[in-house]
């Protein structure tokens, strides 16, 4: 008990910093406005907050809040496998603030699932009534451990500055955390594509596929890269935390690698179908298709290796490219694919834009925080250099 | 044995006397009436409606015929809803062969919605802590609304008065099916239900085109759970695999790091 009161009071002493600028105020609000939203959602039930029916049982939440958010949270288990399993100390600049990305990413992922669930006080039923023939189960249990795993990872920051006695603790447990931290990722973010599988007469070909699980594992890897790019651009300015370019171009390159890869399955995949002429019908779907690949992969790839990717703009353009495709392709597969099998009409309705939009301002807004009191833009290494 | 019920579109007049018995035997409320196409209401099955009467006018031999299909769930012999619950809240019932809903289990996630190929589950969106409504066949292990158990035909077809909905085991209904087409050119030559997503308990017989009642054309004969199967049959090797093999990479890129920087005589730090 002593040890617990210990504790507390050392976080009461702890001086926590949060520095106010116009841009947090205007974030404030939106958070503020997404959780009244959500209180609004939780209390009415999902007909009067939402616009989903019974043709568009999914929307924005799933489309975008869970099957986006996990994708660009990807640089976490990405960045953990350079990084912790690799040793590639020369990206350390990188990883803490990747996987805090990721940690933060992960919980609003499950405050966007929990909207979006009818019987949200049953949310744990999985826990104990096993549907394990649903690839959903597989998705669930793995965000679950996989969030759980990236707190503990997390408690390393954590406790070099507030309850350092327990920092040993944590340290030796990483290397355990990290193995665990890229077997669950791996695992549901393939099971987030291949709950798709199922729909095979629902979506269209160009989308669906017997690889699609594959396909969104290796869109989230090289997404990884991408998010780090924008995000060292934003945080570098806010927090005048200059990442070097070559480990930027070293990241994106390797991001380059496997999105050839993607590139030459998506083809095999679409000629072994047979479907590859759908490309060029001219309709909705087919264009949609080529302008995800030729802007999402095709430029991008082309950029990390020509000699824009040594140039800050280059990396920020390619950052951009490929988060807006991957955002892109996953918004085709929840709609644009499904459109002509569904039939009817979705567009989410303001609440659900409040409450995205929210979760987002959240996400920010802790990020800040967490980032201006912990060590997390300036490594053991660079101690005492600014800050 | 697996039950079944044989719908012959050719003798359905459009009664509807089955859509209402459905809703007096489940308690199921009315609405105030919608129409769509003519005589099709409410548009669509929905959180409060178990099956619809769907109506086509069509054109045969220069005649104008209205044609009508009763539909609701097919209960499927290889349900895809089942397979995608994670939460076992939606069961097939190995006696009767009802799929039915286990609505304490139900998270609410929506997953049997998207994975229905005939698109039958329905959402009570208007209410706070809304549950999937689907016919369940007048099975119910609760007993409230049970009528299989006790012998008697689902409510729908006890009701039918032209004999367009037939009761039995599905197997011989199967048969009468193939009976009736063989013995009446004028029908089209399939028995929808028979094969298709590994077939369903609900069959239908027409003399128009299935697709005028919504049922998609492309849906293949492969149950649909096996495509998430031959999905998830990987998981524990890679889970394994890939454990062992970065658990690995991890002490060999380790040693090599220390190896390396030996002279420096620096520990590597996590």
């Amino acid at each position: 008990m002593s040890a617990d009161k210990g504790l507390f009071q050392e976080i009461a002493a702890y001086k926590w910093k949060f520095t106010m600028t116009t841009a947090r105020k205007i974030l404030i609000l939106l958070a503020g406005l997404g959780v009244v939203c959500m209180l609004y959602r939780l209390a009415t039930g999902l007909g009067s907050a939402t616009n989903l029916n019974d043709q568009w049982p999914w929307g924005l939440w799933i489309g975008f809040d869970v099957l986006t958010g996990v994708a660009l949270a990807g640089g976490g288990y990405g960045t953990a496998i350079i990084v912790h399993v690799l040793h590639r100390n020369k990206y350390l600049a990188i990883a803490r603030s990747a996987m805090l990305t990721s940690l933060l990413g992960y919980l609003l992922v499950m405050a966007g699932l929990f909207m979006d669930i009818g019987q949200w006080f049953n949310f744990w039923r999985p826990f104990v009534s096993w549907g394990h023939t649903s690839v959903l189960f597989e998705v669930f249990w793995c965000v679950s451990c996989y969030t759980t795993v990236q707190v503990l990872e997390f408690g390393e920051i954590v406790t070099e500055k507030v309850g350092t006695k327990y920092h040993n603790f944590f340290k030796k447990a990483l290397p355990v955390l990290m193995v665990l931290g890229i077997i669950f990722p791996t695992l549901h973010q393939s099971s987030l594509g291949a709950l798709y599988v199922i729909m095979v007469d629902k979506l269209y070909p160009l989308w669906w596929s017997p690889y699609i699980g594959l396909m969104f594992l290796m869109s989230s890897f090289f997404v990884g890269p991408a998010m780090i790019c924008v995000e060292t651009a934003l945080a570098g300015k806010a927090f005048k935390h200059e990442v070097p370019i070559s480990v930027l171009r070293g990241l994106v390159r390797i991001a380059g690698v496997f999105m050839i890869l993607y590139l030459g399955l998506k083809f095999y995949d679409l000629a072994a179908r047979g479907v590859v002429n759908l490309i060029f019908a001219g309709n909705l779907e087919g264009n949609m298709f080529m302008a995800e690949i030729i802007l999402g992969v095709m430029i991008p790839v082309y950029i990390a290796f020509s000699s824009m990717s040594n140039t800050r703009k280059g990396l920020i353009t390619f950052g951009i490219l490929v988060s807006g495709g991957l955002i892109f392709n996953r918004m085709n597969v929840v709609f644009t694919g499904m459109s002509a099998a569904l039939g009817g009409w979705y567009f989410p309705s303001i609440m659900e834009w409040a409450v995205s939009i929210g979760l987002i301002s959240i996400g920010c807004l802790v990020y800040c925080f967490i980032a201006e009191n912990f060590n997390i833009l300036v490594h053991e290494d660079h101690q005492g250099a600014s800050t | 044995m697996a039950k079944g019920v044989l719908v012959d579109i050719t003798k359905c007049i459009g009664c509807k006397a089955c859509q209402v018995s459905c809703k007096q035997w489940n308690d199921l409320p009315a609405k105030i009436p919608e129409f769509v196409d003519g005589l099709t209401g409410p548009p669509d099955m929905d959180g409060d409606t178990y099956t619809v009467v769907k109506f086509k006018v069509v054109e045969m031999a220069g005649e104008y015929k209205i044609r009508s299909a009763k539909k609701q769930c097919m209960h499927c012999q290889h349900p895809a809803c089942v397979s995608a619950c994670f939460a076992k809240a939606l069961e097939k019932d190995p006696k009767t062969g009802a799929v039915i809903y286990h609505p304490h289990l139900c998270v609410g996630c929506r997953y049997c919605m998207l994975a229905c190929p005939f698109d039958i589950p329905k959402y009570e969106w208007e209410k706070t802590f809304p549950l999937i409504a689907k016919c369940q066949f007048c099975f119910d292990p609760q007993d409230k609304y049970d009528r299989l158990s006790y012998g008697k035909p689902p409510a729908c077809v006890d009701t039918c008065i032209t004999g367009a909905l037939v009761y039995g085991e599905r197997d011989e209904l199967l048969k009468e099916a193939w009976n009736r087409i063989n013995s009446d050119p004028s029908y089209i030559k399939k028995v929808l239900g028979e094969k298709e997503a590994g077939g369903t308990s609900w069959l239908y017989i027409s003399d128009v085109p299935f697709e005028d009642f919504g049922f998609r054309p492309n849906l293949g004969t492969r149950p649909l759970p096996e495509y998430s199967h031959d999905f998830l049959k990987y998981t524990p090797i890679i889970a394994v695999g890939w454990g062992t093999l970065l658990t690995v990479l991890y002490h060999y890129t380790k040693r090599r790091e220390q190896v390396a920087s030996e002279s420096d005589n620096k520990d590597v730090h996590l």
